[in-house]
This record gives structure tokens, sequence and C-alpha cells, in this order.
């Protein structure tokens, strides 16, 4: 007989209750509260039940708001892409051509520790590098590719990019790294002896059993750069739109229904990517 | 087995892998070193000087603020995140080793506590308690947005454990007489220990350098990342870069101790064999 099987229902209650308890307050509670909160009124003072339609049509009627969404999906395709071609290539040296477990393991937390670190830290980290006098610019200086500094490494797009490259490569490089040491060796020997290269052999068999490590990856990437507002802010020097900033605008001016409208809409822009990113995958299996 | 010699691709990948490595430690180090600038030096190179100058000024009584109490409150609420994310994590991770009604809900809504976007959670919690009229404290709305973060992580942690923990154990353990709560104090946790401990790791630090759950739910009184956040926007000397620089190194403290505490329980179970069984 299976031991688990002697677990009561109540003891199961009992387990499962203070993370139903504190998700259920701080999780689900605040997403029904910013729902209903996003058809409430506000004018200059405060806001106010009612059920109003105009902050989503504010939100949706403006230009400004498909600005910023075409912007932020500009941040999130271009990190999706540089964090993509680090973490497979990054995995694939880990997974297929470090042979022993312990150095393995050594390379991997090599990669993993800057992931324990305070994000903001690293963000401030690059202004040495960026800045108008920074190492970049006195070093193209120096060989004479460049006679002004260049403007555009701080506070700018590129700025902003890189650093979201910086602070979630990680996220996937472990999926992919996952998925492919679960790939079974033979198929890869077979491949080569059935004559395919290296490229066919990558293309036809090791991408495609890496895709659920792909599509993970790429739904943490996607969903914390879409949500971000700190990187945006700091890194973009304060000149920079995306969602998150707009709304955090909108939340310091106390206009919290217009910032819910907002968070309703990106809630469900991030929920439509994820569902096609989860396609491939069967998180279940995953763990 | 005879060592196979390396492909040219090797070498590619792993010059790629070394300039990863930079990429990921570069900038961090150039804050180090900047951050012993000396008294009259900029945020940028070259050094002007060298000095522990910033260092004290980070604890003088100027501009640079609340240091050491944001410290301090980070530092109490990564402990208790930490203590209930391993705590909860386990007994959630239990109670997953079988199907309940409901299961797929709870699993599906951990998950979702990831991928929502920090901010709405902020501004969720935020909003609840401006309507109660509550008042937003990092002890309170502070503590649960950490663990709405730091939960799924632990939880998702002990899912992968539990898939791959032998049952066996378990049985021989049972039918030789012992109680659930000795099979579990005495067979499952002594091994699924080591990812007790990465779990820890994961709350605390998590917690230690949480931002965007914390901007609308910790108050009037700041956590260490808020304070930092603060700063860039109001300092311009390197004592940001030594602020930088202490917190980094309490964080690797934090990670080396987490890997220490791993090593030595390998090593003990590798010389004593498992307690399991001696009723200890």
């Amino acid at each position: 007989m299976d031991t688990v099987d002697r677990q009561s229902p109540l003891s199961t209650l009992l387990q499962i209750s203070p993370i139903s308890l504190i998700l259920g307050f701080f999780l689900v509670l605040p997403i029904g509260t910013i729902l209903i909160v996003s058809f409430w009124d506000y004018n200059d003072f405060s806001f106010f039940p009612d059920f109003v339609w105009t902050n989503y049509s504010d939100a949706l009627g403006s230009n400004v708001t498909y600005k910023t969404y075409l912007n932020t999906l500009w941040y999130a395709g271009l990190t999706w892409f540089f964090t993509f071609i680090i973490g497979f290539t990054v995995a694939y040296f880990l997974a297929f051509h470090i042979h022993t477990t312990r150095w393995q393991i050594v390379l991997f937390l090599i990669c993993t520790i800057p992931f324990w670190t305070s994000n903001i830290i690293r963000m401030i980290s690059w202004i040495p590098f960026l800045g108008r006098n920074g190492v970049f610019n006195t070093m193209l200086q120096s060989i004479g590719l460049i006679d002004e500094p260049l403007e555009f490494l701080l506070f700018s797009d590129f700025s902003i990019v890189l650093a979201f490259v910086h602070l979630y490569a990680l996220f996937m490089v472990v999926p992919i790294f996952n998925s492919m040491m679960r790939i079974d060796r033979s198929f890869i020997e077979a491949a080569i002896d059935g004559g395919a290269n290296g490229w066919q052999t990558l293309t036809n068999v090791v991408i495609p059993l890496c895709k659920p490590g792909i599509a993970i990856g790429s739904i943490f990437v996607v969903t914390l750069v879409m949500g971000d507002y700190i990187t945006v802010r700091l890194m973009g020097g304060g000149q920079r739109a995306s969602v998150g900033v707009m709304m955090w605008n909108e939340i310091s001016l106390l206009l919290y229904p217009a910032a819910a409208a907002h968070a309703v809409v990106l809630l469900a822009v991030v929920l439509i990517m994820v569902s096609l990113m989860m396609r491939v995958v069967d998180l279940k299996k995953e763990l | 087995m005879m060592h196979k010699k390396r492909p040219a691709s090797f070498y590619w990948l792993a010059a790629f892998f070394g300039l990863f490595v930079m990429f990921l430690y570069g900038p961090i180090s150039a804050i180090v070193i900047l951050s012993f600038q000396g008294p009259n030096g900029g945020l940028t190179f070259p050094m002007n000087g060298f000095s522990i100058h910033w260092f004290f000024a980070l604890f003088g009584e100027q501009l640079v603020g609340d240091f050491e109490t944001s410290f301090l409150r980070s530092l109490q609420l990564g402990l208790v995140v930490m203590a209930l994310t391993v705590v909860i994590s386990l007994v959630t991770g239990l109670a997953f080793r079988k199907k309940f009604f409901g299961s797929n809900l709870l699993f599906y809504t951990t998950v979702a506590s990831l991928i929502v976007p920090s901010i709405l959670v902020s501004l969720g919690i935020g909003l609840i308690f401006n309507i109660m009229g509550w008042e937003v404290s990092w002890t309170t709305s502070g503590l649960g947005a950490h663990l709405t973060w730091t939960l799924p992580f632990g939880f998702l942690i002990m899912i992968a454990v539990f898939n791959r923990f032998d049952k066996s154990y378990e049985e021989a353990a049972r039918d030789l007489g012992a109680s659930s709560w000795q099979t579990i104090r005495h067979v499952v946790l002594p091994i699924i220990g080591p990812s007790l401990i990465g779990v820890a790791l994961f709350g605390f630090t998590l917690s230690y350098d949480e931002f965007a759950r914390t901007l609308m739910t910790s108050g009037v009184k700041n956590t260490l990342p808020l304070e930092i956040f603060g700063m860039t926007t109001n300092v311009t000397t390197p004592t940001l870069y030594a602020l930088g620089t202490l917190t980094t190194f309490f964080s690797l403290f934090m990670i080396l101790t987490a890997m220490g505490v791993l090593f030595y329980l390998r090593r003990r179970q590798e010389s004593h064999g498992s307690d399991a069984g001696k009723g200890v």
C-alpha cells in the first residue's frame, strides 16, 4: 500500500491552508480588487465606488497607450532575442561540452550567483561603464574610434535593454540547461551516425527537444520585462516610457482607478502571451 | 575511458562562456573598486586615490539617510520570509504528493504568483489596504507581498524534490513501526534537507533584494532596496557604490553560508551515513 495514501483529508487541508490563505489574500484578492477598482471613478482628491468605463476608454482610446505598449514590446522582443541567444549558447556549452558533473556544478553556480544579489545594484553598476566619462567612451576615444563621447550609451533604449539582458539572461540559461540535460545522448549519437552534421543535429534534434525549456525561459523573461518599471526608470534616466512606468506615474499621482484599468489591460496582454508560450510545455512534467 | 580530443567548437563556446561571465561580473567588480575612491574621486574611473572614505560617509550623519535601520528591516524581513517559505513550501510539498480536490487550481495559482507582473501585486495590496483604511507596513503588507514572490520558488522546488523522492524509504520505516511524524522527522527530512537549505537561500535573498513588490506595500519605512533606489536619484558620490559593495558582499556571505551548510551536511552524511532509523 502506498504510504502517502494513508494521509487523511484533514491533514491535507491543514498542509495546504497556509499557502492558500497567503496567496488568497495577497494575490487573488488584490487582483480582484484591481479589477473592481478599474471601474471606479475618481476626482482630484480621492477615488470612490462607481461603475464607469471611462478608465478603459481613456486607456484604450489614447495613442500614448499604444505607443507605450509598442515600446514595451520592443524592449521585450529585443531582450528575449539576446537572452535566448546567450542562454542557449551558455546552456549548450555546459550541457554538451562539460563532461564532469563537478565542473558543470561549479560553472553553473558561477552563472547563478549574480541572480541572488540586488537587481538595483546590478543596474547601478553599469553607470561607470556607460556614462559620458565611462569606461567604454574612454576606451573608444583612446583607440581613436570616436572623437566625442557617445551620448546614447547611458539613459537610452540601449542601456535599458543591456540592463534587462544582464539581469535576466540567467532565466533562460537555467530552464534550457535543464531541458538539455534530459536529452538522451543516444539520440544525438544516432543523428550523427545517420549522417547529420552538427548544424542539422542542433536544429533537428537538440532545439526541438529543448522547446519546453525555451518556453519556460521565455515566459520568465517576457513577463519580467512587460511588467517592469524600475529598470526602464533607472536606466532610461526617467526619459523612456514603458507600461510599468506609465502605471507607476498614475499611481504616484494617486489616480488609482486609471492605474487599475492599465493593470487589467497589462495582465490580459501578459496572460495571452504566456498562454501562447505554454502550448509547448507541460509544466508539471518539467519539475 | 580515454579522453577524447576536444572539437574546435569547444573553444569557441568556452570563449563565449568566458565573455558571458565577464559580462555578469564585470560591472559589479567595477563598483567594488570604485567604492574605494579617494575623498575627491567621482562616480567613474580613473581612481582618484584610494581610501575607505565613502564607507565612513555611509555611516556618518549626513544626507545619505537611513541605511542602518533599513538594512536591519530588510534583514529581519528576510529571515521571517525565509522561515515561512521553508515551512510552508515543505508542508505544501507534502500535501502535493497525492492528488486532492483543487490541487490543480492551487498549483496554477502558485505559478501565476510568479508570472503576474510585480507592479500588479504591489498596486493590488496597496489598494486593499487603502480601501480598508489600514496602514501599509513592511511587517504586514510588505511581508505578504514578499511571500507571493518567494513561495512559488520554494513550492516548485519542493514539487521537483518530491517527484524524485523514492517512497520505498518511507514504506520501510512504516513497516518497521514508525509513526508518520517519526517517518517525516527521521527519514524524509534528512533526505530532503539539502533542498530545504536551497529553499531557505531563495527565501532570504529574494526577499532581501526585493523591490518591485515592496514599493507600494512597505509604507513610510523603507527596506534596503527602496533606500538604495532613493539614493540613486539624489546621491552623486561613490557612497552609492560603497553601499552597493557592502550589500553585495552581504548577499555573497549568505550564499556562501548556505553552500557551506550544504557541503557540511553532505560530508556528515558520507561519513556517518544517514541517522535515519537511529531514533535520535
